[in-house]
């Protein structure tokens, strides 16, 4: 049995960020990189799938990107995948996720995989399309937003979130790509002796172009700061004084106060 | 222009947010078709034509059936946009049909400039704007970036088939956890990845008490396992419209915000001065929660018991 699990590398959330020159993505200056939070549920999955068929399973994790990724896919490694795959593409930020898709396909096709896992969407371009695409282009079957998975000797189910809460279970067979929502699991932390482990399994490369490449049905025509709509009052300082304002403007602005707190 | 809005059936009924699809037409003044799978008996109000299948013989989830009838009616309205709801609907189907089309895809659209559409990224920070290359796009819109215009007139109803095989097969809904209401709620205190720990929920949990409100999260917080999944506040979870939302360490997810936008006056406590929940913000307290909250508790508590 052969597991792909597709793997994104993205800023972290919390940093500042501009744009580049050409004004279509970020500048990298001062970002740090991780893996795409949605794209760690997937590894997780992916490898608690493996330890409950006994290990038998081999588990790829593919990465598209400069040689930046590497690391990422060190980590998937370092979580339990058997052999990394990166797609070699500097480019990536310009490409648009039908390209993507086309990649992930391109390599994945004749390789046999029962199952595919990616993230519901990545944190920067939010697009929640590659994983669908990359399925589309396969012809195999595909659900998204998955936070609950059971594997019987080929078939699938799969929980899907929906909105408020509610769940939809659905029933599948493989091959099949899945995208995975947060929740799904609990991502381990690699451990030392598996980080050192990692460092020894083997990771290919291929170009861009060796993997199938397609061409973009969508271009970038800018990217820039979302400016902020209402930005209300903004408070700094020592935490007793902002507390004291913060009382003040609950006293002219709302009636909790005034109802005691016993509501 | 002309556009084919994709409409959306949850348990039986049109889903309300569907008024969206109409109110992004209505900005692009296009020419408006629809198609529709649900139940005969909540059909959308609207003057045009409504490409018709029901969810009884169709399911409401049946992503290679659902692909087939929107291809469908593609090849009879022969639209230049094709249009969805980016739910857990819209943003599963939507891209097998721009597969299907070889059509460019712009998720998450908020709204339109001069060079294509506009779309949310890096968690909200960044905004991009995205040029579809091909003659046909298919859109998905995110939820509130469009007004919901009242509907009304009776569209003319064309049915349509398609062949019913699928590779998924859909075997029902699980409701949600059973749990608290958050949505009477006066106040609400929420926590979001920004505490860091489990330890500090119980600083988010002494504010409210202090407030007598009712502790909410955003998604984070759930998934970690530091609160109950009941008392998760947005698209996924509860929605509310307190008096007060006090959002401590949450950066402010559309998904989040979806859920309590409708909140009286708001308060944010974050170290990040460009997190997009300032969008939504009266106040904004740049700090570490772990600081400003006791200090914000004592006050209160002290006011409280203090009398008037």
């Amino acid at each position: 049995m052969n597991i792909l699990v597709c793997i994104k590398q993205v800023p972290d959330m919390a940093l500042r960020f501009t744009a580049n020159s050409s004004g279509t993505w970020f500048d990298e200056t001062g970002l740090v990189f991780r893996m795409n939070d949605c794209d760690e549920y997937a590894v997780e999955e992916a490898v608690r799938l493996k330890e409950q068929l006994g290990g038998t399973p081999e588990v790829s994790a593919l990465s598209i990107g400069s040689a930046r990724v590497v690391e990422t896919i060190r980590k998937a490694l370092a979580m339990g995948c058997d052999r990394g795959v990166h797609i070699d593409d500097p480019s990536v930020s310009a490409r648009d996720p039908w390209q993507i898709a086309s990649m992930i396909a391109g390599y994945a096709m004749s390789r046999h995989y029962d199952l595919i896992f990616t993230g519901m969407q990545s944190e920067d371009r939010g697009s929640a399309q590659v994983g669908v695409l990359v399925a589309e282009r396969m012809g195999i079957s595909c659900v998204t937003g998955m936070i609950g998975f059971g594997w019987n000797d080929g078939t699938v189910t799969v929980e899907r979130e929906l909105e408020g809460g509610k769940r939809g279970m659905t029933k599948l067979t493989a091959p099949a790509l899945l995208t995975c929502q947060q929740g799904l699991n609990t991502p381990r932390y690699p451990t030392l002796p598996n980080i050192m482990k990692s460092k020894k399994k083997e990771i290919s490369v291929l170009r861009a172009e060796e993997s199938g490449l397609d061409n973009p049905l969508s271009s970038v025509a800018g990217f820039r700061l979302h400016e902020r709509k209402s930005v209300g009052l903004v408070l700094q300082g020592e935490a007793g004084d902002m507390a004291a304002r913060v009382v003040d403007l609950l006293d002219s602005r709302t009636t909790v106060l005034r109802q005691g707190g016993l509501l | 222009m002309k556009v084919l809005l994709v409409g959306e059936c949850r348990a039986g009924r049109l889903a309300e947010a569907v008024s969206e699809l109409f109110g992004f037409a209505a900005v692009l003044g296009a020419e408006t078709a629809m198609l529709f799978v649900g139940s005969a008996d909540d059909l959308p109000s609207f003057e045009g034509r409504l490409y018709f299948a029901d969810s009884r013989e169709y399911g409401e989830y049946n992503p290679d059936v659902h692909k087939r009838l929107v291809l469908e009616a593609v090849e009879k309205e022969r639209p230049d946009a094709v249009v969805f709801l980016h739910s857990s609907y819209g943003w599963d189907l939507a891209p097998r049909v721009a597969a299907a089309m070889k059509a460019a895809q712009v998720s998450g659209v908020t709204g339109i400039d001069g060079a294509g559409y506009t779309v949310d990224s890096c968690n909200g920070k960044m905004r991009r704007t995205v040029t579809p290359l091909t003659s046909v796009a298919v859109l998905t819109l995110q939820s509130g970036a469009f007004s919901s215009p009242q509907l009304s007139g009776v569209p003319d109803v064309i049915g349509i088939d398609a062949d019913r095989s699928s590779m998924v097969e859909f075997l029902g809904c699980r409701p949600p956890e059973a749990g608290v209401d958050l949505s009477r709620a006066t106040v609400v205190v929420s926590a979001g990845r920004g505490v860091g720990k489990q330890e500090n929920v119980d600083l988010v949990r002494q504010l409210a008490e202090a407030l007598g409100g009712e502790v909410g999260a955003s998604r984070p917080v759930i998934d970690a396992g530091w609160l109950e999944r009941s008392r998760q506040i947005g698209t996924t979870g509860q929605t509310v419209a307190p008096s007060l939302y006090v959002a401590c360490g949450i950066s402010g997810a559309i998904q989040h915000v979806a859920g309590m936008k409708g909140s009286g006056f708001v308060i944010a406590v974050n170290t990040d001065q460009d997190a997009p929940i300032a969008d939504v913000a009266d106040v904004l307290v740049v700090a570490d929660l772990v600081q400003f909250l006791p200090a914000l508790t004592a006050r209160i508590e002290a006011r409280q018991s203090g009398g008037f």
